[in-house]
């Protein structure tokens, strides 16, 4: 899908572009300073207005957590949803307008701690879905708790000596549990972020996108990260990139090396290819 | 920039220029558009906006190519460029 | 033509009330005994038109028939007590956003895993209480399949009229007999259309009505650029997180039922013009009190019955208006009391309320129920 340069919308020199996209009666936004939500978020609306669709053919559901306030600054039809339920809700919105680009932007807490078993079946069933993990390591909006992706030996507040738990590989469970797209980035490669953003709506499937992220006012803190500039550049100077690999080779340390990527680009028949097969369009009249 | 020899297209290339708009009162002083704009063009201001943080303000705005990147970097939707046309 | 007979069993007669309803998605898990309700509406929605599917537990399929609903499809699950408890917070959520969609519980004895196959009438109060937070909820109750088709019916139209989720209660032994079953011909029923709002997208807000009105929904994807949220919301859907709006929003969920009563709530009376016991029952339990009604009669005992269909919400007046009149109310059913508080704090003390409970796991024989009207009428 080829980039171009954003336009303004309406002609009007006066407004940010993204304007037409953003909820500007609720801005400014409750994202701390420093925190690349706002970044992912913005990434994902110029994905919205590149892709040159219908505005209105895309919906935004969430679930809790600061990444899960995105479907309140989004203007489309958005839903903000129970704790790790924002997946199921999506499958059921999906059935009833599968037409419609139905888009999940969540944590990892919310997707993969909570929420991890309805992600691994709605990825098995390659459901129409575009999944967009804000990977910040931590349980953020409660004030910065250990999740199932916070490193070992990390320190969080339920963590006060560290976290002697592993974490998961969010990319290898996704491409593992059946995702067609699996790529992950951090927020510093923005403009490989918003392509892949784009290719997963192209997609056909179940798309997972994961984005390396930090929460410079809990997580960061605590383990001693820095301001959010340092954090950014730390992604900068130990991420590498690697397209194609195994994602069980993607290793994901912050403070040794991020490999990011477009890991996964497969195809395989979704939900509605193999509902339409085994019961095909045309109706069965009649009662028992 | 030095060039070893002339390229052959000099004339025809025209690198972009840009015009900053920064809408301050959205701003919440990361400086991740500061940081990373590859001709350094911004810097932080000395004045605060009603939130008490400072702003970026434009320093070489003749310096600006359009490339973009303050925009998508930043988290506030709180600044963006448009195309300069000579 | 009359209406297609069936002889079916009562999970089945609930699937194809729903079908008759126009419900084109059923997001379910199996639970035994509500699993038949699965079952035939996986075979009978592809037909329809519809698509059912399973997910993974019954958390996600609450989920996913209020995605569904938001969509635009009349949606519904079915499950027992295990999975009642945990659609327990997305009911919540169903309640808040104000979505229409019908939730079955058919009940079987518990606490916890139970009797998985006998029945009881535990989760009576779990109904209305089950969520966190204040809030009015919709049940419905059925003695029969025929009335589990009716009642069905009548669920979804509450649900779009009313907006919120609405719980039909049933049991074990009326969700597994198998009796005869008339579905109406289409014409002859009638379905509540989902109401959509006619103001132009610039001027709609999603929650805009007044304190006991419902506000209209609106299709997803039209370009209404709604937002809905599990937070606490204005009438433009924002989620704003002060007293003031939580007190305007909870009028407006709390009285849109509350102050609509009259028109939900829904029972039948038998014999009561001149009784002065009462027997109060609903579901299975009210087929043992009418044979027991039927032979205290017989004894010259001046007992009727009042038999709920809609448990919730309760119908208090009706109650009370009676206890002024009578002399006693006996409450019949499968658990320790439940409904019978309600009916004891209606009464207002003006009659004595007698309960017969069951641990759960066989219904009444009409005998028992009988023994007490014999027991209160002696004493009387």
């Amino acid at each position: 899908m080829e980039r171009q340069i954003i336009e303004d919308l309406n002609g009007m020199p006066g407004k940010h572009p993204l304007s037409p996209l953003v909820r500007e009666d609720r801005m400014p936004h409750i994202w701390c300073p420093g925190c690349d939500i706002g970044t992912i978020f913005s990434s994902c609306l110029t994905a919205i207005h590149e892709s040159k669709m219908n505005p209105d053919d895309f919906t935004i559901v969430s679930g809790i957590g600061c990444s899960g306030r995105a479907a309140g600054y989004v203007k489309l039809d958005s839903f903000h949803t129970t704790h790790g339920r924002a997946i199921p809700f999506a499958t059921g919105l999906k059935i009833a307008k599968p037409h419609m680009k139905v888009i999940v932007f969540s944590g990892d807490g919310d997707l993969f701690t909570i929420g991890g078993n309805h992600f691994i079946h709605a990825a098995r069933r390659n459901m129409d879905l575009i999944i967009i993990c804000v990977n910040n390591f931590t349980y953020g909006m409660t004030g910065g708790q250990v999740a199932s992706s916070t490193p070992f030996r990390a320190k969080t507040t339920t963590t006060p000596s560290g976290n002697f738990e592993n974490p998961f590989n969010l990319s290898y469970i996704a491409a593992a549990s059946g995702a067609v797209y699996v790529s992950r980035w951090t927020t510093l490669h923005i403009r490989r972020l918003t392509s892949s953003i784009l290719e997963a709506f192209q997609k056909k499937g179940f798309s997972f996108v994961e984005v390396v992220s930090s929460c410079p006012t809990s997580f960061g803190r605590k383990n001693k990260l820095g301001s959010p500039l340092d954090i950014i550049k730390n992604f900068h100077k130990i991420s590498v990139i690697k397209n194609g690999i195994h994602p069980k080779d993607a290793d994901l340390d912050i403070h040794k090396e991020i490999v990011v990527g477009k890991f996964v680009d497969i195809e395989r028949p979704t939900f509605f290819d193999l509902l339409e097969d085994i019961y095909p369009p045309e109706k069965e009249k009649g009662n028992e | 920039m030095k060039y070893w020899r002339r390229p052959l297209d000099y004339e025809d290339i025209k690198v972009p220029r840009g015009d900053v708009f920064i809408i301050e009162e959205r701003c919440k002083g990361c400086s991740f558009c500061v940081e990373y704009c590859p001709r350094q063009v911004l810097e932080l201001s000395k004045h605060f906006n009603k939130k008490g943080y400072h702003p970026p303000y434009v320093r070489k705005p003749e310096e600006c190519a359009h490339c973009n990147f303050c925009e998508v970097i930043c988290p506030e939707f709180a600044i963006y460029v448009k195309e300069l046309k000579e | 033509m009359e209406g297609t007979e069936l002889f079916i069993m009562g999970d089945t007669a609930c699937a194809e009330g729903a079908i008759a309803a126009g419900c084109k998605f059923f997001a379910g898990y199996p639970i035994t005994p509500a699993t038949e309700v699965a079952e035939r509406m996986a075979k009978r929605l592809p037909q329809v038109g519809g698509i059912y599917i399973q997910m993974e537990d019954e958390l996600a399929s609450m989920a996913a028939i209020l995605g569904g609903s938001w969509g635009g499809l009349k949606s519904m699950t079915a499950t027992s007590g295990p999975g009642f408890s945990l659609m327990m917070e997305n009911i919540g959520l169903g309640i808040i956003m104000e979505v229409p969609c019908v939730v079955v519980n058919v009940q079987r004895a518990g606490p916890s895993t139970g009797l998985p196959t006998l029945c009881a009438q535990g989760d009576m109060m779990q109904a209305r209480w089950g969520s966190h937070g204040h809030y009015e909820i919709i049940a419905l109750s059925a003695s029969s399949p025929q009335e589990l088709l009716d009642i069905t019916i009548k669920a979804f139209n509450l649900s779009e009229e009313y907006r919120t989720p609405v719980l039909i209660m049933t049991d074990e032994v009326v969700g597994h007999m198998t009796e005869k079953v008339v579905i109406p011909p289409s014409e002859k029923i009638y379905i509540s259309p989902r109401r959509i709002t006619q103001e132009p997208p610039e001027e709609y807000l999603p929650y805009l009505s007044e304190r006991n009105a419902v506000p209209p929904m609106v299709n997803v994807g039209e370009g209404y650029r709604f937002h809905t949220t599990g937070l606490t919301h204005d009438e433009r859907g924002y989620p704003v997180i002060t007293p003031a709006v939580q007190k305007e929003m909870m009028d407006r969920l709390i009285y849109k039922i509350r102050d609509n009563v009259d028109d939900i709530v829904e029972y039948q009376e038998f014999e009561t013009d001149d009784a002065e016991i009462v027997i109060v029952s609903y579901g299975i339990s009210a087929r043992p009190a009418m044979k027991a009604l039927e032979m205290a009669r017989e004894k010259g005992i001046k007992c009727g019955m009042l038999k709920l269909i809609t448990v919730w919400p309760f119908p208090e007046e009706k109650i009370k208006e009676m206890a002024s009149q009578i002399k006693a109310f006996v409450v019949a059913e499968i658990n320790y009391g439940q409904m019978y508080l309600e009916v004891e704090r209606s009464s207002r003390g003006k009659a004595n309320t007698v309960l017969i409970g069951h641990a759960g796991g066989a219904i009444f024989h009409p005998n028992e129920i009988l023994e007490v009207i014999n027991r209160l009428w002696k004493d009387r």
